[in-house]
């Protein structure tokens, strides 16, 4: 079967300011390559710098990679650092979902901004698709004239998740979406992201720093260390036996 | 699927509420500000309606009621509730037509500034590069000169004049409101919800109207009350440096130069300008602060 997102030696470095005028080049991604198939996940854990979130970015189109391709369902998306299509199959959650809704304006005029912008719905059908998003996250549709500070963090992660499926994308990349949630919301949604995994056929990219998510959760996993994949494979597989140093270090902790 | 309870989480009626209503909430219990408010409402009123209100014309002259003191004075006249000047002018009158003068072209000056400053800004805030590093120090040199100055190199060049006196506090004013627009802007941009509507697909304008501005048109509010106490100050100060508004205009300012002479004979006409004039730049301020005092509060929650 055609895997739904293809990345292939993806390479990405920062043009970072040294003494005087002159830049220093500073690798962040290095030939990183994984394949991943609809309903699938795929872990990707890390020590801290070891370019996780540049990957999301990259992936979701927050920035773009110099060299190598990502497909989507064997259509390339970006090839040698250029974005062809404006697409929305590959959708963004952050780390804080308090920060990455805009405070200013309600939840229901955050999606009705995203819908306008990307489909040909009328008024009338926004409006059914809003709210049917927030039910399936487990809101209410009154919840739409809310503005985020009336949220709690659990609720603001649904949100974002809601926004996020709005678009009806085929992948999802959590950036630690889970990490500031407290266990028993987290618990909560997760079995939310597997339930819609099973229903919709999703596929997620999870970072994440904590192993019972990656073993819970990801059908793989891969282990980044400044920039390089050093260790790639079936989460189980993973869990039991690996190479090198840095994977035993981080699966300890 | 999970229930939980999101009637808990909204306890307090406090997050139950529109950010602009939250902002109103601690603007009204702050009641010095109120005050403020409530004296920048009269002001404003006082200044659309001047004519209306106004017992007698701004330059009719009585010639059998000279420096008349105000009324509760022994030598008063009821009909000059405040007396009347040299030329037998009624001063409540020229007063009240005044303030039309310093305070509502105050205003207007004010809105011209915060329109340039705010088209200027933004743009200055959503360039990056060479033409922001311009900018920036282009400003940072104006910004080194204090706004009276400033206005007062331009009066030279512009030669004196109501009309020139505002174009030359716009001017004035204009460098400090950019920089602080774009301030704004440049800390929006950093945030992710803008990340996250770059990613929704948004465009430039589309972050701008509905990312940025529903986020920063308080703080712009704020900008705009201490231009404006400035503006007042700036008005009058030209206006009474004999650079501004020209007599027998009944700018504030000018009246106070107008009868300086007689100070020791009439001080009423030139302590009653000056107490209005520090109760117009009171209110403003008054207001900005209490904004000001909320919009922290209101973060603070
Ligand atoms: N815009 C940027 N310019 C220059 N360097 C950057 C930029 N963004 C990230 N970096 C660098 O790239 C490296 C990888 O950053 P990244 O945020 O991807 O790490 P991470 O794996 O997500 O770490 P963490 O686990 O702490 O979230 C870091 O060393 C960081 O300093
Ligand atoms: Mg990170």
């Amino acid at each position: 079967m055609q895997p739904i997102l293809k990345v292939q030696a993806l390479s990405k470095t920062f043009k970072i300011r040294d003494r005087f005028f002159l830049r220093k080049k500073f690798k962040v991604l290095e030939d990183i390559s994984f394949c991943l198939s609809k309903g699938e996940t795929i872990a990707i854990i890390g020590e801290t710098g070891s370019g996780k979130s540049t990957l999301a970015k990259i992936l979701a189109g927050a920035e773009v990679s110099q060299k190598g391709q990502i497909l989507l369902e064997g259509k390339v998306i970006e090839d040698d650092g250029k974005r062809k299509t404006s697409c929305r199959d590959i959708r963004l959650i952050f780390q804080d979902a308090s920060k990455s809704l805009n405070p200013g304006i309600t939840i229901g005029k955050t999606l009705n901004e995203i819908l306008l912008m990307n489909t040909h719905y009328d008024a009338a059908q926004r409006q059914e698709s809003i709210k049917n998003n927030l039910l399936k996250v487990g809101l209410l549709a009154e919840h739409q004239d809310y503005y985020p500070h009336m949220f709690s963090g659990g609720q603001l992660q649904r949100i974002a998740l809601a926004r996020a499926l709005i678009l009806e994308p085929k992948v999802l990349v959590l950036d630690e979406a889970l990490s500031s949630l407290d266990p028993s919301v987290r618990a909560q949604t997760v079995n939310l992201l597997l339930k819609l995994q099973q229903e919709t056929g999703l596929s997620y990219v999870l970072i994440t720093h904590h192993l019972s998510l990656v073993k819970h959760m990801s059908d793989q996993t891969l282990v980044l260390d400044q920039g390089k994949v050093i260790e790639a494979g079936k989460t189980q597989a993973l869990f039991i036996k690996h190479k090198s140093k840095i994977t035993q270090r981080l699966l300890n902790c | 699927m999970a229930k939980f309870n999101f009637i808990a989480s909204l306890n307090g009626e406090e997050l139950n509420k529109s950010p602009l209503r939250q902002l109103w909430r601690h603007f009204k219990s702050n009641h010095v500000a109120l005050v403020g408010l409530w004296l920048f409402i009269a002001l404003t009123i006082l200044a659309t309606l001047a004519p209306v209100l106004a017992p007698y014309g701004v330059n009719q002259q009585h010639s059998d009621a000279l420096l008349l003191p105000p009324s509760w004075d022994d030598a008063g006249d009821v009909r000059f509730i405040l007396g009347t000047d040299d030329l037998g002018r009624d001063v409540l009158s020229r007063l009240i037509n005044g303030t039309t003068y310093t305070f509502g072209l105050a205003i207007l000056t004010a809105l011209i500034t915060t329109l340039l400053g705010v088209i200027l800004g933004v743009f200055a805030g959503m360039s990056k590069g060479v033409r922001s590093s311009i900018l920036n120090h282009i400003l940072d040199v104006t910004l080194s000169i204090p706004s009276l100055l400033l206005a007062i190199i331009i009066i030279a060049l512009l030669g004196p004049g109501l009309l020139n006196t505002v174009w030359a506090i716009i001017l004035a004013l204009l460098p400090q409101y950019i920089h602080s627009v774009r301030n704004l802007v440049v800390q929006e941009l950093s945030k992710d919800y803008i990340v996250a509507q770059w990613l929704d697909g948004a465009n430039s304008w589309h972050v701008l109207s509905r990312g940025i501005f529903p986020n920063i048109y308080e703080h712009i509010v704020v900008i705009f009350t201490m231009s404006l106490s400035t503006a007042i100050l700036d008005i009058s100060a030209l206006g009474f440096l004999k650079l501004g508004a020209q007599p027998p205009t009944a700018e504030w300012g000018a009246i106070l130069a107008e009868n300086l002479g007689f100070i020791y004979l009439a001080p009423w006409t030139v302590a009653l300008p000056g107490i209005l004039l520090f109760f117009a730049v009171l209110a403003t301020n008054l207001v900005g602060d209490g904004l000001r005092t909320a919009l922290k509060k209101r973060k603070a929650i």
